[in-house]
C-alpha cells in the first residue's frame, strides 16, 4: 500500500484515483432525465423504516433520496449540515446545540422543525423497537427544544463525534405528526418523493420542486430503481442499456464490462472489512502468542488477490479503514511469515497448534474459500486449522459470538469511536473477541470526549497499534466498493467512500452528461 | 354426465384434504429449519432481547401447534392473515394498528404476473408442441422428426438459466430486439407487457415444449398400429387426415395430462427464470419468504402451488373422460 496521509486520502487521494480510473471529463451539472438504477440488496421485507435498513437498496432509496439526516458526509469526506445548518459543542463535548435549516417542508406539506427531530430520534429508543442506531440515541440523556429551529442535546458522556453519528443512515428525519404514515408511504424531506413502492421489486421517485438543495444536488427529474439481486442479470441490464448504473459489480464479468466503451467501473476502498474474530476468553485464544502466531500465518495479499480478485486492500488486524478520519496508515504491517509464526509457537511451547475455524458464505462472499486459504497458508507455519463449514441459515445467531473462531464482516463505521464502541468496548453485545485491554478501554473513553483533533489522532493511532499487535481479531482485507455506470452519467469527480454508489448518494449527486 | 359430476366432487373433497396435509407438512418443515423470522430479519443484530421482543410482538412465542391451528382456523374462513414482515412494520411504526396489508394483498399482484407469464408461455408452447408432435408423428424417422427431437430434447436437458442466457445473448445483447429485464408493472399496456415478458416466455417455451411434443408424437404413433387406423388408410385417406381426424382425438387423454402437468410447472417452478429476468412473479416472493421464515406467506404460496396441481390434474382427468366415450358412458 502506498503511504497516504489521513485526511489527504479522502480529500485528494480517493478523488484522483477515481478520476484516473474512469478518465471521466468534468461537465457542468444539468437538470433532466430519468435515472434507471439496477440494484442488489432488495428484499420483499423492505420498508421506509430507517431503523430496519441494512442493505444497499433501501439505504440508497431512503437515506440517499427520499429522507434527510441532520448531517451529511460530503463526497470528500467532510462533515456538512443536511437538515442542520450549524452546531457547536461545550468544552467537555457533552452539550451540543444544533441550529436547524428553516423553510424546509416534508413531502406531505408539514414544515420541518425541532419537534420532528425529537420524535424521529425517539423512534430508536422506543420500547420494543429494534434499531441499529439505538446505542447512538440512547447516549443522549436530554433533548431540549430551544426554539422552532434550535435544539440542544445533553449527552451522558462527552462525545466529540456526535454530529458525525447523526449522519448515520438509520437516523432519518420523519414528520412528527404522522410517523406511521411516513414509514408506510415514504414521506421525508429529501429531493425525491415516492411515486410508487413495491418492496423487493421497484421504486419510482420524482423530483420535488423548490427544494433547499436546488442548485447543489438533485439533477434527475425522476428515478426508477429496479431490484435486481441476480448479479448476471444486473450486469446484463447495464450492458444492454436498460439501466444507467448498477451496484456490486460481478468480478467474473468485470473484464467484459471494462471492454465495453459505454460503461465505466468506479471503485473506492472504504471501511468495509472482513474479519476472523477469536473469542479471547476461550482456549487457546486467551494466549497472546497464539493470536500473534495466527496473525503471521495468514497470507493477506493472496486473499485480496483470490477472494476479492484484487478489488481490495490488505488489512492490519484493526477495524479502522481508509475512509476513517484517523486511519493509521503508518503502522507496522502484520505480514505473512510462517517461520516467525512457527518460532513464536515454539517459544511458547505450543508446537503443533490445532484450531477450528467456523465459516459460511453468509459471513462474507467467499468466506469458506478464505478460510481454506488460511488453512493452507497456516499449514506452512505448522498450524493445523480445521475449517468447519457452517450453514448460512442462522449463521449470525448460532455461530458468530458463539464459536471460538469464525468468519465475520463489518461494513465499518464513519468514526473510530463508533467502530470501537460497537464491537470492541468491553461489555457491548456485539463484542466478538471479548478482548480485555485496560489501556485500550481507557483510551477509548478519553478520546471520545477529546475535542482537540491532533490529540484524538494520537490516541486512535495508539489504539489501532494495540489492536493490531495484541487484539483478538484477524483482519485480512478491506473490500472495495465496486460499482458501474453508463457513460451517459457523470459526476463531480469526487466519489464518496463511506458506502457503495457514492456513499449511497448517487441519486442526489450525479447527472446526465 | 352424472358420474363426471360425482368424480369432480370427490376429487375436490380429496383436494381439500391434500391441501390441509400440504399446509401441515410445510408448517412443520419451515419450523424445523434453523433460525426464525426474528433472527432472519435482525441478522447480525439478533441479540436475544431483540429476538424475544420481536417474537412476542408477532405472537411467535406461542407453541407451534397453537399457531398452526389458529392459522388453519382463519384460513378456512378465507383469511390468510398478515405477512410477518408487514406485521413487523406495523409494530415498528409504534402503532398496533394493522397496516391493512394482508397476505392476499402481497400475493395477488405477484400471482397475477405469474399467471400472465404462464398464460403467455402456454399460448406459444402448446400449439407449437402439439403441431410439432403431429408433424413428427406424420414424418416419423425422417430428418425433420430427428431434428425436432434433437432440438427439443437438448433444450429441455440444458439448465433453465443456461437457455435464458443463450436467448439473452442472441435476442437482447447481439441483436437488441427484446429487453433482457422483464420487470413488468401495472401501468404497462398489454402490448408492452407481452414484449417485456417475451424473453422469459420463450425460454419457458423451450423448456416445456419437449415433454408435450414427445408425448403427442408417442401417443399418435402408438395408435397408428391400431386396426381402425389401418382401416382408415385402406379407405384411401391422406396420412395427414388419418392422424388429425382419427388418431389425434383418441390420443388426447395422455396429451392433455402432460399439458396440465407442464402448466402446473409454469405456475410453480419458474423461480430461476424469474431471477434471471427479474420478473416479479410469485416464485421470488416464495423464496424470499422461506429465507425470512415468513410462514403465512410461505403457507399461502404452497397452497396456491398445491391447488394449481390439484385443479389442473382434475381438469386433465375430466377432459380425458370427456374425450373418451368408453369412460363417458361406463357400463
Amino acid at each position: 500500500m502506498t503511504p497516504i496521509s489521513r485526511r489527504g486520502l479522502l480529500k485528494t487521494g480517493a478523488a484522483a484515483g477515481v478520476l484516473a480510473a474512469t478518465g471521466m471529463p468534468l461537465k457542468a451539472q444539468s437538470r433532466g432525465g430519468t435515472l434507471r438504477l439496477g440494484l442488489a440488496g432488495a428484499n420483499t421485507t423492505d420498508s421506509w423504516d430507517g431503523r430496519t435498513h441494512s442493505d444497499s437498496y433501501m439505504i440508497m432509496m431512503a437515506h440517499g433520496a427520499v429522507f434527510d439526516c441532520l448531517t451529511e458526509v460530503a463526497a470528500n469526506g467532510e462533515l456538512v449540515g443536511e437538515l442542520a445548518e450549524s452546531w457547536e459543542a461545550s468544552a467537555d463535548a457533552k452539550t451540543w446545540t444544533f441550529k436547524l435549516r428553516t423553510g424546509v417542508t416534508f413531502h406531505n406539506g408539514k414544515p420541518f422543525n425541532a419537534d420532528d427531530v425529537i420524535a424521529s430520534l425517539n423512534m430508536h429508543v422506543e420500547e420494543g423497537a429494534s434499531s441499529a442506531a439505538q446505542p447512538i440515541v440512547s447516549s443522549i440523556s436530554e433533548m431540549t427544544k430551544l426554539g422552532d429551529h434550535e435544539i440542544q442535546f445533553v449527552l451522558a458522556n462527552g462525545n466529540a463525534d456526535f454530529p458525525f453519528l447523526l449522519s448515520d443512515y438509520h437516523i432519518l428525519m420523519y414528520p412528527s405528526d404522522d410517523i406511521a404514515g411516513a414509514i408506510q408511504n415514504g414521506i421525508g424531506t429529501g429531493l425525491y418523493k415516492v411515486d410508487s413502492f413495491e418492496p423487493g421489486v421497484r421504486v419510482l421517485l420524482s423530483r420535488v420542486e423548490g427544494h433547499y438543495k436546488d442548485g447543489s444536488a438533485g439533477w434527475f427529474d425522476s428515478v426508477e430503481a429496479i431490484a435486481i439481486n441476480d448479479s448476471s442479470a444486473r450486469m446484463t441490464a447495464l450492458m444492454t442499456g436498460q439501466v444507467d448504473a448498477v451496484n456490486r459489480v460481478d468480478f467474473q464479468q468485470e473484464p467484459l464490462m471494462r471492454a465495453n466503451p459505454n460503461i465505466n467501473i468506479f471503485e473506492v476502498t472504504g471501511n468495509q472489512h472482513f474479519t476472523f474474530p477469536m473469542l479471547t476468553n476461550l482456549s487457546p485464544f486467551e494466549n497472546l502468542e497464539v493470536r500473534r502466531a495466527l496473525k503471521h500465518a495468514i497470507n493477506r495479499e493472496e486473499m485480496v488477490e483470490k477472494i476479492l480478485q484484487g478489488h481490495g486492500a490488505i488489512g492490519n488486524d484493526h477495524p479502522i479503514g481508509p475512509a476513517n478520519q484517523y486511519y493509521a496508515s503508518d503502522l507496522p504491517q502484520n505480514a505473512y511469515d510462517p517461520d516467525l509464526a512457527r518460532s513464536i509457537l515454539a517459544n511458547a511451547g505450543l508446537d503443533g497448534l490445532s484450531v477450528d475455524l467456523s465459516a459460511a458464505n453468509a459471513a462474507f462472499p467467499g468466506a469458506v474459500d478464505a478460510a481454506l486459504l488460511y488453512q493452507a497458508s497456516a499449514a506452512g507455519a505448522g498450524i493445523d486449522i480445521n475449517v468447519v463449514q457452517e450453514p448460512d441459515d442462522g449463521y449470525w445467531s448460532n455461530v458468530w459470538l458463539k464459536k471460538p473462531w469464525c468468519a465475520c464482516y463489518w461494513s465499518g463505521r464513519a468514526t473510530e469511536d463508533w467502530m470501537f464502541s460497537t464491537a470492541y468496548e468491553s461489555g457491548v453485545p456485539w463484542n466478538d473477541t471479548q478482548w480485555e485491554n485496560a489501556r485500550f478501554q481507557e483510551l477509548l473513553l478519553t478520546a471520545r470526549a477529546e475535542l482537540d483533533s491532533s490529540k484524538r489522532g494520537e490516541m486512535y493511532g495508539e489504539m489501532q497499534a494495540l489492536m493490531s499487535a495484541e487484539g483478538g481479531t484477524v483482519v485480512p482485507m478491506y473490500a472495495n466498493y465496486v460499482d458501474a455506470h453508463s457513460t451517459a452519467l457523470t459526476n463531480s469527480g469526487t466519489v464518496g467512500n463511506v458506502f457503495q454508489m457514492d456513499s449511497s448518494r448517487l441519486v442526489e449527486r450525479w447527472w446526465f452528461a | 354426465m352424472g358420474s363426471i359430476l360425482r368424480i369432480i366432487l370427490q376429487r375436490l373433497a380429496l383436494g381439500v384434504l391434500t391441501l390441509i396435509i400440504v399446509s401441515l407438512v410445510i408448517f412443520a418443515a419451515v419450523n424445523a429449519l434453523p433460525g426464525s423470522f426474528a433472527t432472519a430479519i435482525l441478522g447480525q443484530a439478533a441479540t436475544p432481547e431483540a429476538v424475544a421482543a420481536m417474537e412476542q410482538t408477532l405472537g411467535l412465542d406461542k407453541p407451534a401447534v397453537t399457531r398452526y391451528f389458529s392459522w388453519l382456523f382463519a384460513a378456512v374462513q378465507g383469511d390468510f392473515g398478515t405477512s410477518l414482515s408487514q406485521a413487523n412494520f406495523a409494530s415498528f411504526a409504534g402503532s398496533v394498528a394493522d397496516t391493512g396489508v394482508t397476505v392476499a394483498d402481497t400475493l395477488a399482484p405477484r400471482f397475477r404476473n405469474t399467471l400472465f407469464l404462464a398464460g403467455l408461455t402456454a399460448l406459444i408452447a402448446v400449439p407449437v408442441a402439439v403441431t410439432l408432435g403431429v408433424l413428427a408423428a406424420l414424418y416419423r424417422n425422417s430428418a425433420f422428426d430427428r431434428a425436432t427431437n434433437i432440438f427439443t430434447l437438448s433444450s429441455i436437458s440444458s439448465p433453465e438459466f443456461f437457455m435464458a442466457y443463450v436467448l439473452i445473448l442472441f435476442l437482447a445483447v447481439l441483436n437488441p430486439w427484446l429487453p433482457s429485464l422483464s420487470n413488468i408493472s401495472d401501468d404497462m399496456t398489454l402490448g408492452e407487457r407481452v414484449r417485456t415478458s417475451m424473453l422469459p416466455a420463450l425460454t419457458l417455451t423451450l423448456i416445456v415444449t419437449a415433454h408435450m411434443m414427445r408425448m403427442t408424437r408417442a401417443a399418435i404413433i402408438n395408435l397408428l398400429a391400431s386396426p381402425y387406423i389401418e382401416m382408415a388408410r385402406l379407405k384411401g385417406m391422406s396420412p395427414f387426415r388419418v392422424i388429425v381426424k382419427h388418431a389425434l382425438p383418441n390420443a388426447l387423454a395422455p396429451i392433455v395430462n402432460v399439458i396440465a402437468l407442464n402448466l402446473a410447472y409454469l405456475i410453480t417452478g419458474v423461480v430461476v427464470i424469474e431471477v434471471v429476468f427479474v420478473y416479479p412473479g410469485i416464485g421470488q416472493l416464495f423464496v424470499d419468504s422461506v429465507k425470512t421464515r415468513d410462514i403465512p406467506v410461505v403457507q399461502a404460496c404452497c397452497l396456491i402451488f398445491a391447488a394449481a396441481y390439484i385443479l389442473l390434474n382434475l381438469l386433465a382427468d375430466v377432459l380425458s373422460i370427456i374425450s373418451n366415450p368408453r369412460l363417458r358412458h361406463p357400463k
